[in-house]
């Protein structure tokens, strides 16, 4: 049964705040997410190393070592509970039986660290999308698909409390369109085979958690939105044309929603604060204290939202005080805890809108993100249930919000970013409101060797 | 009539469409076409460089660019032999075993061309012996590696030492790049080159060749 989301689900600005949602989401240990407390949501990975048969006793032991020193710091500082999220390397999908053994060794340490220091922690488990590994990728069937299946299934099995992924599907065209800066090619590959292929993947995915005692959480446009903020902190793209991006991947994030995530969303869908609008359901976010993973220009604005505030990933390296992970939990910590007095004190709106403030102005993908924006366009979105209408209108709202801001000068902007955004407008507007329409359009432009219609149910 | 100097500015403003006619122009004129490819096509493209690297062009712009030079090359390539296009050398580039990110990678690709020099993309997830038999078949001056993750970056280490194994690694030089790289690893691993991006990728290339 799809959800249909045709209304937010907020009326009033000064609810939309972090911490809280009106869905929040219950923990096996009794974390509510979403149900007033920001929790810290923690990430690692390991440090340069080959993975097979012979390494994976050391990769094991890293995991282990990481995970033991993130729960005794959480717990020396009082963390009210801690989200875990482990998020795979690419061979420990290809060969699940890597990824379930450590999936196993991070459940264990967080019973332990219940039994012996009485905090509460769940975990996310998020395999690869390792689809693409086929060129072109084969989305439906197939060696990848099957091994990252297995996968989800044993660690929902074996107790993970969320799945979640960073799904592929239209990247193969979006990556092209991105460094052309082709807003038309960028709508197809998120508007139908993104929409199509999330519409395939989380039906499969939120059988597997409802069979399992798991909550499907939901997905990120890392490959894409993400992809276009770091090509656009390069100097590569436009700023303006990354923002558009981010919002133009909203309805494709909605989709896992629609077939039935609960979130939290996943920390680097910074489109999340529009599903939280859309679903009122909680959102992972990650900002400043993801520096040690890459840069941003939301760091603050990023927390706004955040019900849970994640530090994205980093390695296990060791730093002055501690090894990284450790010192990632700590400072994430800190920042829930101020997160979390400002509820206490009633202040909530006011530093939220403090977050939102310091970053807003800045940068064009800052702005797209201050809550009243993302609150204006996402009551247009819902009044269509087509995504991939949603996701050409999306696109063509956050052009209209982005040449209003500028040209009221409360955006910093770059001097080619007007002639940028006429660009996109125009090419926004030549696109059809139908997707099969469209398709017959893009047929003559698109490069058929790079994608397989018939993986994204096309013709 | 047209001039080089017209040839160069289309190619800057990427006037794809305004290339051929200017191109055509200056053979039908008697203009040597090597002539034509390195005064005009790739003059422009000189002009287009730099004005990237300091950030006044952004990475569409320059592929509007390349694409130019590119039509304008078509018109000109029937006029030549092979041996007489002018190439800065030969690159052989893909991404590591394992690894499947390849936006950088490509984006060195383009700016390579578009520099004058004959790549050649492996692709994504590449084997150390697919390496080792690119090598072998191409004969490339430098060989370029990608790797966006800490557990496929050893990659390039083996790849490196298949190369050394093979009799193969004093014949080319090998760069690599990707976000878990630094120069320190670079060092450790064998590599002559690191660049964080494809910008600089570019230069240490054409410093490499002219050493």
């Amino acid at each position: 049964m799809v959800k249909k989301f045709n209304q937010l689900a907020y009326s009033n600005l000064d609810d939309f705040v972090y911490g809280s949602c009106p869905n929040p989401v219950t923990t096996k240990s009794g974390m509510v997410i979403g149900g007033g407390t920001v929790y810290p949501e923690i990430n690692f990975t390991l440090p340069g190393m080959d993975i097979n048969d012979t390494t994976i006793k050391k990769a094991c032991t890293i995991y282990s070592n990481i995970i033991d020193g993130v729960l005794k710091r959480a717990a020396e500082l009082y963390a009210p509970g801690v989200l875990v999220e482990f998020e795979t390397v690419p061979d420990f999908t290809e060969n699940p039986k890597y990824g379930i053994e450590v999936n196993r060794i991070l459940l264990n340490s967080m019973k332990e660290a219940s039994e012996k220091y009485g905090l509460k922690s769940a975990i996310r488990t998020t395999p690869n999308d390792l689809r693409e590994f086929s060129r072109p990728p084969i989305m439906r069937h197939g060696k990848y698909w099957d091994t990252m299946l297995e996968l989800f299934e044993q660690c929902a099995k074996d107790g993970s409390d969320f799945i979640s992924i960073e799904s592929t599907g239209g990247k193969e065209i979006h990556d092209g369109a991105l460094v052309k800066a082709d807003i038309r090619t960028a709508i197809f590959a998120l508007g139908v085979l993104g929409v199509t292929d999330m519409e395939f993947l989380w039906k499969h995915l939120v059988g597997i958690a409802k069979a399992n005692n798991c909550y499907p959480a939901g997905d990120s446009a890392c490959g894409f939105a993400n992809t276009a903020m770091v090509l656009a902190e390069k100097g590569f793209i436009p700023h303006v044309f990354a923002a558009v991006i981010r919002v133009a991947a909203v309805p494709r994030g909605l989709v896992a929603f629609e077939q039935g995530c609960v979130g939290p969303g996943k920390d680097c869908a910074y489109e999340g604060p529009y599903i939280k609008a859309i679903t009122g359901l909680p959102i992972g976010m990650e900002g400043k204290s993801a520096a040690g993973a890459h840069l941003s220009p939301i760091g603050n604005i990023a927390a706004a939202l955040a019900d849970t505030w994640s530090n994205e990933s980093i390695q296990q390296v060791k730093l002055l005080s501690e090894m990284a992970p450790v010192v990632a939990m700590e400072q994430l910590i800190y920042d829930c805890r101020l997160m979390n007095a400002a509820t206490k004190k009633g202040q909530q709106v006011m530093f939220r809108d403090l977050l939102v403030d310091s970053d807003a102005a800045l940068d064009v993908q800052a702005y797209v993100l201050r809550p009243d924006v993302v609150m204006r366009i996402s009551a247009e979105l819902v009044k269509t249930q087509d995504n991939f209408l949603r996701t050409k209108i999306a696109a063509k709202l956050t052009v209209q919000e982005l040449k209003k801001a500028i040209n009221e000068g409360i955006v910093k902007s770059d001097r080619r970013d007007m002639k940028w955004l006429d660009k996109m407008d125009k090419a926004i507007d030549s696109i059809p409101d139908d997707a099969g329409e469209f398709y017959e359009q893009m047929k003559s432009e698109l490069d058929m060797t790079k994608f397989i219609p018939s993986e994204y149910g096309l013709k | 009539m047209a001039t080089l100097n017209d040839v160069s500015q289309c190619v800057l403003d990427g006037e794809l469409d305004e290339v051929k006619a200017l191109v055509q122009q200056l053979i039908d004129a008697g203009i040597d076409p090597i002539t034509i490819i390195n005064d005009g096509l790739i003059a422009g493209m000189n002009i287009v460089a730099p004005l990237f690297k300091s950030g006044e062009m952004f990475v569409p712009e320059v592929m509007e660019s390349a694409d130019t030079m590119n039509e304008g090359m078509k018109l000109l390539k029937p006029l030549i032999t092979d041996g007489d296009i002018p190439s800065k050398g030969k690159i052989i580039i893909g991404t590591v075993n394992g690894d499947l990110h390849d936006i950088g990678k490509n984006l060195l690709i383009m700016m390579m061309e578009s520099r004058g020099y004959t790549v050649v993309d492996l692709g994504v997830d590449i084997k150390e012996e697919a390496f080792v038999a690119a090598v072998k078949e191409h004969k490339p001056d430098i060989v370029g590696m990608s790797s966006l993750l800490t557990t496929t970056m050893m990659k390039m280490d083996s790849t490196i030492k298949q190369l050394t194994k093979e009799g193969l690694r004093d014949q080319i030089k090998i760069i690599i790049g990707g976000a878990p790289i630094t120069q320190e690893f670079a060092e450790d691993i064998g590599a002559d080159g690191y660049s964080e991006d494809a910008s600089t990728a570019v230069e240490l290339c054409d410093r490499m060749m002219t050493a």
